[in-house]
């Protein structure tokens, strides 16, 4: 391959009119919780797995309102379920049950199924 | 019997001189308009409960209906004042005497045009909220310009709001709660509109405003993303492209609108004519009228007999506004009283 001295960047713009929002709607239907949060990142604040990877319980939710599925895909596996999150939440959104529908619908969408 | 001239009859001024009225002084409304009610004429329904706005305005008309003289479609060409008080003076050669005065103009509404990059008045499918309001009142279904109904629709908090290059630094407070109102009043008429309120900072600082918020969010499916739009651009089929910044996950979006709302803000009268400017009052430093004392003295001015109450001093609710009226009549009331320090007439006694 000739190296031109340049190479094309990728773009990192949220194209949100060609996201697809079907993990947040799948996650929905099971847990409608998931609209209560605001954002607030309490829950990232208690997690554990926050300390050593970049999971983030509240950007995950915002990517699932965007539609960024492989940003999903990245990082929702990371979970171990100890709840402190669902602990800290100050609106008492069901923070397991939304991750858990997300790692259900990260893995229907890598079978096909949704 | 003390008189008392208000100028302004909006809710502020209602509110007063019905107050006043009723202790038994005689109290005159001088309203530029040709009709009382002021602002809350353009307001279909109020936060945070959506309750409609014509029972409080019918309420604060009727308290005026009796006993208190109003004067419409007045303006004011001077105002003197002597050892008894004001005189003051309106169009037609009328004049009007009291014995204390009480300033209740109001405030101006942002000119959306001003922030040009939204294209208010350039694309057609940029409405205020204001306007968004009169199509609530006027009980038509919202259309787009080029009468379809909207899919999309997004609202931007902070137009005109917090905002320097405009001369604006101030919040404008009710803005972020009336966002969220209408918002939901959207959805209510257009169910399966996708509604996105586009915010810096989400001010619900009021009893209810956060469960408002909430009810947007689980009930209706609002969508609020963290952002400040920076610039518009108009589809060729008259729909809206904007790009902001999702601030929340640091990176830039882009996505179509079929409508957007302007969330416009609540500014200090400046134009000429204003009587901040005319009766030489001065301004605090973000241009709504310095009150003497915020915390002692909110309702008095540098001017003695001279007093000041709702958005005139500032954004206010219109529950803050209502409990201003309440406490400016009070304190008129007993500034008539102290014959000693004014009129040199007998002690007001407030019958009850």
């Amino acid at each position: 391959m000739i190296d031109f001295g340049y190479k094309i960047q990728t773009d990192r713009q949220i194209d949100y009119d060609a996201n697809s929002r079907r993990i947040l709607e799948f996650v929905r239907e099971g847990e409608p919780s998931v609209d209560w949060c605001m954002s607030c990142g309490t829950c990232a604040s208690a997690c554990t797995a926050a300390v050593t990877t970049d999971y983030s319980l509240r950007r995950l939710i915002i990517l699932a309102r965007r539609g960024m599925e492989k940003d999903i895909l990245d990082s929702v596996f990371r979970c171990r379920f100890c709840g402190k999150c669902f602990n800290a939440c100050p609106r008492g959104v069901n923070t397991r049950n939304i991750v858990y529908l997300m790692q259900l619908a990260a893995i229907k969408i890598t079978n096909h199924e949704i | 019997m003390k008189s008392i001239a208000i100028i302004g009859g909006g809710v502020a001024g209602l509110e007063a001189a019905a107050k006043l009225s009723r202790i038994g002084h005689a109290v005159t409304i001088i309203e530029k308009s040709d009709q009382l009610g002021g602002r809350l004429n353009q307001w279909h329904a109020l936060f945070p409960a959506r309750k409609p706005s014509g029972p409080l305005l019918a309420r604060l008309k009727n308290h005026v209906a009796e006993g208190v003289n109003v004067v419409v479609n007045a303006y004011i060409t001077g105002v003197e004042k002597n050892d008894d008080g004001f005189a003051i003076k309106i169009n037609n050669n009328r004049m009007i005497t009291a014995n204390a005065l009480l300033l209740t103009t109001g405030f101006d509404i942002f000119e959306a045009e001003r922030k040009e990059e939204y294209g208010y008045g350039i694309y057609e499918n940029v409405i205020t909220s204001v306007e968004l309001e009169r199509t609530f009142q006027s009980g038509k279904s919202l259309l787009t310009a080029q009468g379809k109904t909207p899919a999309r629709i997004g609202f931007i908090h902070c137009v005109g709001s917090r905002d320097e290059k405009v001369g604006n630094l101030h919040c404008s407070k009710v803005c972020c709660v009336t966002a969220v109102k209408q918002a939901i009043e959207v959805k209510e008429m257009l169910p399966s509109a996708e509604v996105f309120l586009f915010y810096m900072d989400l001010r619900m600082f009021g009893r209810h405003f956060e469960e408002l918020y909430k009810e947007a969010q689980f009930k209706h499916g609002i969508q609020f993303i963290r952002a400040r739009l920076s610039e518009a651009f108009e589809n060729p089929d008259g729909s809206l492209q904007i790009r902001i910044e999702d601030t929340l996950l640091a990176k830039p979006l882009k996505m179509n609108l079929d409508m957007m709302i302007l969330m416009v803000g609540i500014q200090p009268q400046k134009k000429s004519g204003n009587l901040i400017d005319m009766l030489e009052l001065d301004r605090d430093t973000d241009g709504f009228l310095l009150q003497e004392d915020q915390y002692t003295y909110p309702f008095k001015t540098k001017i003695r007999g001279l007093f000041c109450a709702g958005g005139i001093t500032g954004p206010k609710t219109i529950e803050e506004t209502l409990i201003e009226a309440r406490a400016v009549a009070a304190e008129i009331n007993s500034f008539l009283g102290h014959k000693e320090s004014y009129t040199g007439q007998e002690q007001f006694v407030m019958e009850l």
